[in-house]
């Protein structure tokens, strides 16, 4: 952990913006710039910019490295799950034509813009999960954290 | 905008030759980072922001953290080469010849008629408002819906990155004894 006071004041402020900024880029994609792969490493930039001034044992208690582990895999399950979801709805493997007036389309976007949504938010949960894993394996071999 | 490309460019230059000079890895390690935060200002100028995210992320953020880390495993200098440096410089003159040669057959920054702009299908861009129901990202709509297969493919390689690195570095609670008894006998070759 780094004593440096403005440093700790700093990260403090900053890390909220980062985070925020993450889930702009997540999902304002469809209409911006971005799109999951962006977001997943601003998030994780976040989560490791918490990790190196607070020290391994204070991030991992907020992203326990157990539950980072299944959400690697949860994305892409989320990815592959709409394209078989959209098989079941009669259409192909990721057509998401089929989604247009399946679900409650008050509230959600409908057809391909559900599609995109849901499969962006797989990406997302995996690259930022194995960015920070990535980090977890460095961090915890060396005495840099 | 001209000067800022020209100075942007330079500095790319002088950066990774530097990098290529310097025999501290912990300044190699930062002048990487610049090198990333400057393509991603470059990016910015070519208009894809986007790309310019992930290489500031991760170029400049995510990487950098990963060489400090693994730079106090182990050493901070790089060990003097005695080869002599003929033969690579010679390489890397035939290799940036080439590139260079291959540059000359490229069409125009931003040019219409340029190939990538005509070639797979230029509807793409024309039908994906209608397509998508008015979503306006066309690099969104490609990535995730028209191009879906690939993406779901590109993930699944960032997991299978992950699940490598795993594998090959994480310390377990199998071999955490292991370490801690032989960091305790160099302790104890050390005192005595």
């Amino acid at each position: 952990m780094i004593k440096f006071p403005i440093i700790r004041v700093i990260t403090k402020l900053l890390i909220p913006y980062i985070l925020l900024f993450a889930f702009y880029v997540q999902f304002h994609g469809d209409y911006g710039p971005g799109g999951g792969f962006q977001a997943g490493v601003i998030f994780a930039s976040g989560l490791i910019l918490y990790g190196l001034v607070f020290g391994l044992d204070a991030i991992k208690r907020v992203a326990p490295p157990i539950v980072i582990e299944k959400l690697m895999a949860l994305g892409v399950l989320v990815y592959a799950g709409t394209g078989f979801a959209t098989m079941l709805l009669g259409g192909n493997f990721l057509d998401y034509d089929v989604l247009e007036h399946s679900f409650n389309h008050q509230y959600l976007p409908g057809g391909q813009h559900l599609g995109i949504f849901v499969v962006e938010v797989g990406v997302g949960i995996t690259v930022t999960s194995v960015m920070t894993m990535i980090f977890y394996a460095f961090a915890s071999r060396s005495r840099f954290v | 905008m001209n000067w800022v490309v020209f100075a942007i460019l330079a500095l790319l230059a002088l950066t990774a030759v530097t990098v290529a000079r310097l025999r501290q890895l912990w300044a190699a390690v930062m002048f990487t980072g610049i090198y990333s935060f400057l393509s991603a200002s470059w990016m910015m100028i070519l208009d894809a922001p986007d790309v310019a995210f992930t290489e500031a992320a991760v170029g400049a953020g995510i990487s950098t953290v990963l060489m400090l880390s693994t730079l106090a495993l182990t050493g901070e200098q790089e060990q003097p080469t005695k080869r002599s440096p003929l033969v690579p410089l010679l390489v890397v003159t035939i290799t940036g010849g080439a590139l260079i040669y291959g540059t000359l057959d490229m069409p125009h920054y931003g040019d219409p008629n340029a190939i990538v702009h005509l070639h797979p299908d230029p509807s793409f861009v024309e039908r994906s408002l209608e397509d998508m129901h008015g979503l306006p990202n066309v690099v969104t709509a490609l990535l995730a819906s028209y191009r879906g297969y690939d993406t779901l493919g590109e993930t699944t390689v960032v997991l299978t990155a992950g699940i490598a690195v795993l594998l090959i570095l994480r310390r377990d609670e199998m071999e955490r004894p292991a370490i801690a008894s032989r960091a305790k006998r160099r302790k104890r070759k050390a005192s005595a």
